[in-house]
């Protein structure tokens, strides 16, 4: 099953375990949230160590990951949006670094899973929701009734807003999950055409691997890209929705 | 036929590839829903912690001290610009004092040399006016002298002239009176 091109997502228990009939096994998809987690933390933490006044490049490669998502958040959600900084800068952090880590041949992609995808978007969808009735109260179902709007068309207006609403966790979720997968499924497909060609063709299948190997060289380096800014579309909409919950009225 | 091949491939694990999972498509597949969950919540929980805590306040002091320090050192460099500034001021003032002085100075002993100068000639000036009084004194009682010689002269002329031509006596008296009417 060497050309499986769905192989690469089976979960496999590393360390059983059960509890109440529930199958809670530290997995290779844990394994690999846990690389992520160490790696990043690692350097972020090791990196920052010394407190250069005048940065090392380790150290400034953590203070531009900081500016970064500090310039994403402050853009889109105003100063009152910097509470929010540390989940959305671990958000934006930990699915970077996973989707990085997915670039590897063998390594497992945690973010090919719509469990995942789908509870970070559940959390950010959530806190939205609880902070923007917790600050605004009432006055957060503003959000779904544009000011300036005509009477008539105020509850198709509220439908509309209320369905796009609902639909942001899932198109959240499902925008990161389809991405990684489909990307990851298309580098071995193609990866798959080669070796295909080979077994099929023999040695003049060789001179005809070239091609498909060559997509997947050019694929990989798209991936890369993709694997970037997944994390980056999804850290700056969960800026956005957060400033909705900050400032409800459009 | 490759492409087949790979198709095929990827139907047979979306219908018949899962062993545990009973035929699921693993990212669809709820057996290990809760398991990765769990360490999503396990490991990202952590991370959030050790962002929250550690990561991001120090990078954010970092940062904010640098802010302080440049803007520390910016304001010691106007500081230090001023203070020159002041100094270049200073030095100017100075240099327009003395240049002042200098020409105050020059003006006093220039003052100082005409007044000499002036003192000195009206002296000579006086000795030569007192010493052209004296010599017009002298003269003056020379022309005198000379003047009153005349009287004398004439009385001793006439005296003579009358004995020569007339032979005649006359006594001083007698001349001087005629003489001084003569005179008138």
């Amino acid at each position: 099953m060497a050309n499986d091109p769905i192989h690469q997502f089976q979960i496999t228990k590393l360390i059983p375990l059960e509890v109440g009939g529930v199958d809670l096994s530290f997995t290779n998809s844990a394994l690999f949230m846990t690389l992520t987690v160490a790696l990043t933390a690692g350097f972020l933490i090791l990196s920052t160590n010394g407190r250069g006044l005048i940065p090392g490049r380790l150290q400034s490669i953590s203070e531009m990951c900081f500016e970064f998502v500090a310039n994403l958040l402050r853009d889109s959600a105003g100063s009152e949006g910097m509470k929010f900084f540390p989940m959305v800068f671990s958000l934006f952090m930990f699915i970077l670094v996973s989707n990085l880590f997915g670039m590897f041949p063998y390594f497992f992609t945690v973010m090919t899973h719509i469990i995942i995808t789908a509870a970070f978007a559940i959390m950010v969808i959530g806190t939205v929701i609880i902070y923007g009735l917790m600050k605004n109260g009432f006055g957060f179902f503003k959000l779904f009734v544009p000011q300036g709007v005509p009477g008539v068309l105020v509850p198709v207006i509220v439908f509309i807003e209320v369905l796009s609403f609902v639909s942001r966790p899932i198109s959240l979720s499902v925008r990161l999950f389809a991405n990684m997968l489909a990307g990851h499924i298309t580098l071995k497909v193609f990866a798959g055409f080669a070796v295909s060609m080979i077994g099929a063709f023999g040695a003049g299948g060789f001179a005809l691997a070239i091609l498909p190997i060559a997509f997947t060289v050019a694929l990989t380096a798209l991936e890369f890209l993709v694997a970037f800014l997944q994390a980056y579309v999804f850290a700056i909409l969960t800026c956005m929705y957060l400033n909705d919950a900050i400032h409800p009225s459009h | 036929m490759f492409i087949s091949k790979a198709l095929a491939a990827t139907s047979e694990a979306a219908h018949g590839g899962g062993h545990e999972s009973g035929g699921n498509f693993p990212p669809f597949d709820p057996t290990y829903f809760a398991s990765q969950l769990l360490w999503l919540a396990i490991t990202f929980g952590l991370f959030y912690f050790l962002m929250a805590r550690i990561v991001l306040p120090r990078i954010s002091s970092i940062l904010e001290t640098r802010k302080d320090r440049i803007s520390q050192d910016l304001d010691e460099a106007q500081r230090l610009k001023d203070e020159s500034d002041h100094a270049h001021a200073a030095y100017e003032q100075e240099l327009a004092q003395a240049k002042q002085n200098a020409h105050a100075i020059a003006q006093e002993a220039k003052d100082k040399a005409k007044a000499d100068a002036d003192a000195q000639r009206s002296k000579i000036e006086e000795t030569l006016a007192k010493k052209l009084s004296q010599a017009e004194a002298k003269i003056a009682k020379i022309k005198n002298a000379a003047l009153a010689e005349v009287g004398t002269i004439a009385a001793d002329t006439a005296e003579t002239i009358v004995k020569e031509l007339i032979g005649g006596k006359l006594t001083k008296a007698e001349i001087a009176k005629a003489i001084t009417a003569a005179g008138k």
